[in-house]
């Protein structure tokens, strides 16, 4: 099994560094690698003292919402006597990203030292993984990880012979999207249906089990051992000079309307231009990028224009109204009709709504019964202000923010593509599906 | 006494003091404030889930649902803001997306919560100009029906399934709008408080099958009772028209009931309706029964029962009013009081302390013990040769009508003619339950107090009018012109209802003095 595209010279690769690597997935090939050294380091640090290190780094959340990993670890308070529960987030749901999916393919005993060591820094004796249930390529190889590493002692009781027990389990989710949101994914390792759940009380207070709980990212925790080997300063470097907020490395899936799709490491603050058109080749020939959704799909869509001037990391993307989130790139180019793409997405989301808020339930399937129905051909004027004004009712209002990722591209791409969807009402014609780009 | 620590806020301008941990849901209740919601309900967990219940509370961010969010000192909260009315009104519209206007043939029309808000802040026209959603009905079996379409998804009947009946037959099935309330596979609705679902639910998706197409909400008059379907007393509401029990419904009562009663007690109403009432005061005379005035068939039983020990067979539904003048006429004759409890199955509610379906199918044989009566499952074998017999609304079992013949004079005191009698020599017709005031005891001891629903039938008395009128006739004082006088004099001779008054109880009742002496092992 080869990786789908060679590294670019202006990758920098720390999590991607072995991908491709198929000795990589062994205990012992990961060993040979430096792996493992740091969890051993770990366990003879005490837990805040980890903590300190990784608030230290600048380390944040890459599932999408960017909170500080070391300040969310340091909520958990350290023998309090209650059991303590880490979850790695691996349901990775959300279209156009696929970053975790690689680094367990290829990296799984990096995921699991992240989770290692995790777990020991917020002191919690066991880690659940939940991944997604359709990956069963990743589940497969990080299933056989963990028989490896639990033979060896690595985790488990007495983890790397210090005394301290690190249980680590891999759960895998029945595929829903809405149970990627933290609360519904402890909802659904409890056995119970993956709503999410109203917040306060918070994980850190009341998760798993009504215990103590984080939820970290793969891409999150597996950043940690590097942390540690490397040290806080290391990490830091890999940021803009203005701007500390960032650090690090950051995996971007890139999909859609670009000459080549994939996955790919840059550091924070990358400038995104030539990230788009150098790195990943730019559009198809013959055609050039319309617009991007940078943070996988429940982002404000931005124009080419506004990609191309922004640089990649938290801040940056924010500068041009949009977020970093998960960083899955979805490119559209030039063929491609808005108002299709637009309603595409908001079929997911429609499709996933958990049910349970009324906005969500209904505003996501009305939103997208007009869009289809503009896309039809059958659209009329007065659709595209009523699309904004559900859209509003959809946002700030409902537990989790899955109704707000629908609305989001909705609004977002009325507000740049508006003529698109007037000139579809206008002409009450149905946009003809582009070719597949080769 | 130690102060307890409140949390001030205001909420629509007003100041509320409240308990700390108290939602801003319900500390705007206290206040007189109600904030619109549809999947809060006291008696269940906290969803969350409607999002009707947006309030805006200054300094924060976001709407907040005040079913979830506690007070905090010094909160500012604001239900009717603009920014607030605009949440409720876009809930509103997407709860009417797929719901069908059908509230000229839907049984909760009238007392509908969804109607009531749109009517109150919704929007007068709908933007949705898609095809809607439709669905068949579905019988849940028991008593109740899904009518998926008019579902909103409040998932009470769920939380109330899961966390109260602890029989978890209900769930959410599907996502996104294509959601529906579901049943386990194999499963039925049979859960013996799986009723109170239709009384939860908000709008008409859950509907009673026995009530369905009966009455409409506003034709129904209510009135506050308690359910006589087992010794609990469930605290009730009986919904009447025409003079005719349509159904009953839970009252909340947290000392009893909390919000809930179960299927057996609403089911039990017909009986309220029979049409074989005894409905004028007769006489046995030598052509068989005759209809006679009050005062000649007062007289006439008294005539049979004086200078006799009089043995009372009683009813346990019968009222603590009705069974104290009985006890008075049987300690005036030195005779014997006697009441038979039917027994049955219990069911306990699990998530409600001391609630359950009580084995003691009866309202009132807590009363009954406090008031001097014997309790025995063959009652009749306390009564003596030469005994004169009242028979006080109970029926007698087939060896029991036979064994009446050793009664030395037979006086009836009921609704209808007790089942296996086969002679009576003077028949007293009363009112039953609904039809009079009084009090019951429930079997924690808890004195509570029932309304008069409905008009007694024919020349039929109250209980308490018609045994305080033969009381009279015996000679004895008992000038009673109200059911709370009865009381009165009830309270004031028997130690154990001391202190008690129709005015004291109100309409949530009180224990008696020693009520602790009920606190043991459920019967």
């Amino acid at each position: 099994m080869g990786y789908p595209h060679q590294p670019h010279p202006r990758e920098t690769l720390v999590l991607s560094k072995h991908f491709g690597e198929g000795d990589a997935r062994s205990l012992d090939g990961w060993k040979k690698r430096g792996g493992y050294k740091a969890l051993e380091t770990a366990l003879g640090m005490d837990p805040v003292a980890i903590q300190n290190v990784v608030k230290e780094s600048g380390l944040r959340g890459r599932g999408g919402a960017g909170f500080p990993t070391g300040l969310k670890w340091s909520f958990m308070k350290i023998g309090d006597g209650k059991p303590h529960y880490l979850c790695c987030n691996a349901d990775e749901s959300e279209p156009g990203t696929f970053k975790d999916r690689e680094i367990m393919r290829w990296t799984p005993h990096a995921l699991i030292e992240g989770v290692a060591i995790g777990a020991h820094a917020i002191g919690a004796e066991n880690a659940y993984i939940y991944i997604r249930g359709e990956f069963t390529e990743p589940i497969a190889v990080m299933e056989a990880a963990l028989v490896e590493a639990r033979n060896a002692g690595v985790v488990g009781k007495n983890a790397m012979g210090s005394g301290k027990t690190v249980n680590v389990w891999v759960h895998r989710g029945a595929g829903a999207y809405i149970c990627g949101e933290e609360t519904a994914l402890m909802n659904s390792i409890e056995g119970r249906r993956g709503n999410p759940r109203i917040k306060p009380p918070f994980p850190a207070v009341a998760g798993l089990f009504g215990k103590p709980t984080t939820i970290n990212n793969v891409e999150t925790l597996t950043a940690v051992p590097h942390i540690l080997n490397h040290g806080a300063d290391w990490y830091k470097k890999m940021s803009r000079p203005d701007n500390p907020k960032s650090t690090g490395t950051k995996l971007w899936s890139v999909c859609g309307n670009i000459q080549r799709p994939g996955n790919y490491e840059v550091e924070m603050g990358f400038p995104f231009g030539e990230f788009l058109n150098d790195v990943c080749g730019g559009a198809p020939q013959g055609r050039t990028i319309k617009a991007v959704i940078p943070g996988g799909c429940s982002v404000p869509i931005i124009t080419r224009e506004e990609a191309e001037r922004a640089v990649m990391d938290y801040e940056g993307m924010m500068a041009v109204g949009t977020m970093l989130g998960s960083a899955g790139c979805i490119v559209i180019d030039s063929a491609q009709s808005m108002p299709r793409q637009i309603a595409r997405l908001a079929r997911f989301y429609a499709h996933e709504s958990c049910a349970q808020c009324t906005q969500c339930r209904e505003g996501t399937a009305w939103t997208t019964k007009i869009l289809e129905r503009i896309v039809a051909g059958d659209g009329t004027a007065e659709d595209l202000d009523t699309l904004l004004e559900i859209g509003e009712n959809m946002t700030g209002k409902t537990i989790c923010v899955l109704s707000d990722s629908c609305a989001t591209p909705v609004s977002s791409g009325l507000a740049k593509f508006r003529h698109e969807f007037e000139a579809l009402i206008k002409t009450k014609t149905v946009h003809a599906v582009p070719a597949v780009v080769a | 006494m130690a102060d307890t620590p409140t949390v001030n806020l205001t909420i629509e301008g007003r100041p509320v003091a409240v308990a700390p941990g108290t939602t801003i849901l319900e500390a705007a209740k206290s206040a007189g404030v109600l904030i619109p919601h549809y999947c809060y309900h006291p008696g269940l967990p906290v969803a969350g889930v409607c999002r009707m219940c947006l309030v805006e509370v200054e300094k924060f961010p976001k709407l907040a649902p005040s079913c979830a969010t506690a007070v905090a000192e010094g909160q500012v909260v604001h239900v009717h803001s603009e920014k607030a009315r605009e949440a409720r009104k876009g809930v509103l519209e997407m709860l009417l997306i797929n719901h069908p206007l059908d509230c000229p043939i839907c049984d909760q029309s009238g007392e509908c919560e969804l109607q009531d808000y749109t009517y109150q802040e919704g929007r007068k026209d709908s933007r949705y100009r898609e095809p809607k959603r439709f669905n068949p009905a579905d019988d849940f079996g028991g008593d109740v029906l899904y009518v998926q379409n008019r579902c909103i998804l409040c998932t009470r009947c769920v939380r109330f399934m899961d966390d109260v009946a602890h029989d978890a037959v209900l769930n959410v099935s599907e996502r996104g709008d294509r959601a529906f309330i579901g049943k386990f596979e194999g499963k039925d609705l049979t859960h013996p408080w799986a009723a109170n679902v239709v009384d939860l639910c908000p709008v008409g998706a859950l509907l009673s099958k026995d009530f369905l197409n009966k009455a409409r909400a506003w034709e129904l008059d209510r009135t506050a009772s308690v359910c006589t379907g087992c010794s609990q007393g469930c605290n009730i509401i009986v919904e009447t028209r025409d003079n005719t029990v349509m159904r009953l419904r839970p009252r909340s009562n947290e000392s009893v009931n909390q919000f809930f009663m179960c299927d057996h007690g609403r089911g039990n109403y017909r009986w309220l309706n029979r049409r074989d009432r005894l409905e004028s005061p007769s006489i046995l005379g030598a052509n068989g029964h005759s209809t006679v005035d009050w005062e000649v068939a007062l007289e006439g039983a008294a005539r049979v029962l004086k200078g006799k020990r009089v043995f009372v067979l009683a009813s346990p539904n019968l009222s603590n009013e009705a069974l104290y003048l009985l006890a008075r006429i049987v300690r005036k004759s030195g005779g014997v009081g006697a009441y038979r409890v039917p027994q049955g199955a219990v069911a306990p509610l699990p998530g409600v302390d001391d609630l359950a379906l009580r084995a003691d199918r009866a309202a009132n044989a807590t009363g009954a013990k406090l008031l001097g009566f014997t309790r025995s499952e063959s009652p009749l074998e306390l009564m003596q040769p030469g005994d004169a017999l009242i028979v006080a609304d109970q029926d007698l079992s087939e060896a029991e009508g036979a064994a009446v013949a050793r009664a030395s004079a037979i006086v009836v005191v009921g609704t209808a003619m007790p089942a296996n009698l086969t002679r009576a020599d003077i028949i007293l017709p009363i009112a039953n339950i609904v039809e009079e005031e009084g009090t019951l005891t429930n079997l924690r001891g808890r004195v509570q107090r029932f309304l008069q629903a409905k008009a007694t039938p024919g020349m039929a008395r109250p209980s308490w009018y018609v045994l305080a009128d033969l009381l009279a006739a015996l000679g004895e004082r008992a000038e009673y012109f109200a059911a709370a006088d009865a009381f009165a004099a009830l309270a004031a001779s028997e130690p154990a209802f001391a202190g008690l008054s129709f005015e004291a109880l109100g309409l949530r009742g009180l224990p008696v003095v020693d009520a602790a002496q009920f606190a043991g092992a459920a019967t």
